[in-house]
This record gives structure tokens, sequence and C-alpha cells, in this order.
């Protein structure tokens, strides 16, 4: 299972990891970061991206090291 | 490959390194870096360096270690810190270092990255100017930056307006001089630099457009900033942030081609002076001859590193540049390459409410956009620009 968690205290919604993996990150309509917090497997690569692009990093995968 | 070298240990290098482990790369791993520390980061150094408007050394200390970029404990690399490297054998496979160390190599990756522009003509530097590139430029800087000092910030550029911004919220008395009518013109054109000139305005940034420096007055000590108009803007320190220029100059006679940094293919492998790949090097970040942003380097060292494991096999780089600039409380962010446009539409400027929204064009075709408080909007053209064959050129 694919699990992922992004800390809002340090999110500065520099917006990469919905550029990255925009099927699991969104920016709702007040500018908000959602997210799907389990993912399809297949979404591994984006996300992993996702996180490494995170200039804040602020995105962690369960039991992947950034 | 059983030993690959990176030369640099700043952001991109580090990242090289751990796409070279995750793709699988099990020989020895060395990271040369010129600069005594671990890898730092960039965009915090310039905020906690700036931001807090306090100069205490006990903070300072505090900041610079939140900069450190974390390191795998599973890297497995040999770290050459405080050590320069100052010649390269392409075809002997050798990178020569500062104390006379020779090193072979496999792979190569090259992320030597820049440092700041200081033009010949203002030099030698008289006490009191500032450039900020490193971890030790930004602690002289943010000690400099006392309230009530009179600052002269030289540059058309993000880091001049930034640095000005930050000047300004700790209280110094601050004067912008750029070469064009307004700060970020060529960046980001005529409606977001026109909205950047509205938020320095408010923040009581003198702003002196169409200027170049020409003379850094005053022998040992700064005294007065000289135009190239003649005026004299007196100064107690002054900051250039007049761009920067990849150290390359342990490459020369190398073989690379080193135009405005080094020449790579869209794979990131580093190309001789007529144009074919030289074996097992390839490099990242701002030392190649590419826009020198944060994402841009983290995008250019995972390609660069799939190109050492995989060869041909890798994809080759095809992100869509992103950049951002913390000022004035707000960030304003851009994707694309809204510096080529010949057209741009504002779809909101609302300076009072901090939104901002334009595209850029090209020739009738979207190239970029930039916006102020409007995330889901520039994730939406970034979108567009991603689908489209938007072309990094």
């Amino acid at each position: 299972m694919l699990r992922i968690t992004v800390d809002m205290n340090l999110c500065e919604s520099h917006g990469q990891c919905v550029f990255a993996a925009p099927d699991v990150f969104a920016f709702d309509d007040d500018d908000y970061l959602v997210y799907e917090a389990e993912p399809s497997p297949d979404r591994l690569d984006e996300v992993r991206t996702a996180a490494a692009m995170c200039p804040v990093r602020a995105v962690a995968i369960e039991g992947v090291s950034p | 490959m059983k030993r690959i070298v990176v030369a640099g240990a700043s952001l991109a290098g580090l990242r090289a390194a751990q796409t070279l482990r995750a793709e699988g790369f099990g020989g020895a791993l060395v990271l040369v870096g010129d600069e005594p520390y671990m890898p730092y980061d960039r965009p915090p150094l310039l905020k906690s360096a700036l931001m807090e408007g306090t100069s205490y050394a006990a903070q300072a200390k505090a900041q610079a270690t939140a900069t450190d970029l974390p390191v795998p404990g599973d890297l497995d690399a040999t770290w050459l810190l405080g050590t320069r490297a100052v010649g390269l054998d392409a075809y002997g496979k050798t990178v020569r270092l500062a104390d006379g160390r020779e090193l072979p190599y496999d792979g190569l990756v090259i992320a030597t990255g820049a440092a700041a522009r200081v033009p010949a003509a203002l030099t030698p530097l008289p006490a009191g100017v500032h450039t900020l590139r490193t971890r030790d430029e930004a602690a002289a800087l943010r000690a400099a930056l006392v309230p009530g000092r009179r600052a002269v910030v030289v540059g058309g550029g993000f880091l001049g307006s930034e640095i000005a911004a930050s000047a300004g919220v700790c209280g110094l008395d601050v004067t912008l001089v750029v070469p064009e009518e307004r700060a970020l013109l060529r960046q980001v054109g005529y409606s977001a630099s026109q909205f950047i000139a509205g938020l320095h305005h408010s923040a009581g940034i003198r702003v002196v457009g169409g200027r170049r420096a020409e003379v850094l007055d005053g022998g040992a000590r700064l005294t007065a900033v000289g135009l190239d108009d003649g005026t004299e803007l007196a100064a107690d320190i002054a900051v250039l942030a007049l761009g920067a220029v990849p150290n390359v100059g342990w490459l020369a006679g190398s073989g690379i081609a080193l135009d405005g940094g080094v020449r790579c293919d869209e794979r990131l492998r580093v190309l001789s002076t007529d144009g074919t790949p030289l074996p097992g090097i390839v490099a990242a970040g701002d030392v190649t001859d590419s826009l020198g942003h944060w994402s841009n380097a983290v995008e250019q060292a995972a390609v660069a590193a799939r190109t050492l494991v995989h060869g041909d096999a890798a994809q080759p780089l095809a992100a869509v540049p992103s950049f951002w600039s913390d000022l004035h409380g707000v960030t304003l962010r851009a994707v694309g390459r809204p510096d080529i446009a010949d057209e741009e539409r504002t779809a909101e400027y609302n300076l009072a409410g901090r939104h901002l929204e334009v595209t850029y064009h090209r020739a009738g075709r979207l190239v970029g956009a930039a916006t102020i408080g409007r995330n889901s909007r520039l994730a939406a053209h970034r979108r567009l620009l991603a689908e489209s064959a938007f072309a990094r050129a």
C-alpha cells in the first residue's frame, strides 16, 4: 500500500507536488493543498518525484526515505 | 562502473548522488565540495539570512543549521569537503584537487555551481559591499543589515528585489538600482513587474530605473555608489545582485564546451567543443548553461544521474521550468519561460488584494504563466504547458 503525508506546517504551496503528480495532489478552490493519502500504488514514481521536488520537504512517503 | 566522482557538494551534487544510489549504483561514490560545509539549501539560506531582521550570532547559527539538506544515512559516500577541484583530464578520466590529489573516476557529475558575478570595473570591493550566494556571504550580509543604515542594492533580477525587500523589513533605508525601467521587467514582463514595483513603493523602497552602478566610492570602506549618469547615492552598505557566473574555471582546457556554463545535451551529457558527448561525464545545476532555479537543479540532477547509470535508456529532461520569489510578504510564482514571450495577457491584477495572474505567449502559443496568490490557476497553466509540445528553449 502506498501511503503519503504532507506536513502542512512546512507546506508553502510551491505546487511542485501538484506539477509532478496532478492526480494525487491539487489545490482546492481556496488555494489550499489537498491530496489523496492512499493513492494507487502505480502512482509511486510520480509520488516519489513529488516528494523529491518539494522545496520544503513536506511530502513524506511511508517507508521511503526522502 | 566502479567509481563515480561528484564535483560539487550542494543541492545538485547531493541529489545526483541520491539518485545514483536509488538507480542501483553500488560502487564507490565520492563528493568533492569547495566549501567546508555539508550540502545546504539556498532559498532558506536567503530567507533566514534576511527575513529575521536581527543579526545576533546565535540566531544566525541556529538558522544556518536549519538550511542543511538531509543526507540519507545509507548514501554510503566519501565526502571531501573544503577541497576544490582544480583540473579535469576528460580522456584520462581523472579529477585533480587543490591539494594535489588525483581522483580517478569511471563516471563524473559536474555540479560545481556558480558564484556571484562582480564586474571587474567595480573591483576591488570596498568593505561594506556584499554579494549573496554562499552561506558565508549570507552570514556577512545578515550582520550588515543594521536598522537605520543606508543600503544600495544593485540588480534588476529576483535576488536584487528580494534583498531590497528584506533590507527594508530590517529597517534600512533602501535604494534599488535596476538597469531597466523597472525591476524584473525582463524576467516577468510588464504587468508582473508593475505589480512588484507597487509592492516596492508601498514598502518605501526607492527604485532608480534605467541606471547601472559604475563606481564604488570610499576606498577602504564604502561611502557612496556612483551611477552611470553621474548620480552619487550615499551608502553605508551596497549589495551587488548582478547574476551568477558558472564555476567552470577548473574545466579550462579540458575539452568541454564552456559558453555561459557547461554545455550539455538533453540527457545532461557534457559536450566537448566539437559537440560530441564526453565519455562518462554529466552535469547538473547552476554550472550548466541553463536557467538557474531550484527545481531546475533538482530535475537536472536526477536526469544526469540516470544517464550515468542507464545511458541512452535514460529519459531526457522534459520538465517545464518553474521558479518563485518571496518578497514583501507575497510569493510570485512562475512556470515556463515568461522571459521569451512576445505577448502577455493579464487575467487578474489586484494589488490591494495581493492577487495576480498573467499568461505569456509567443507566436500565439502559451509559453509561461506567473501568479501571486493564485496557486490553482498556476497549476492549470503548468498542466497546459506540460501537455503542449512546450520546448524549453
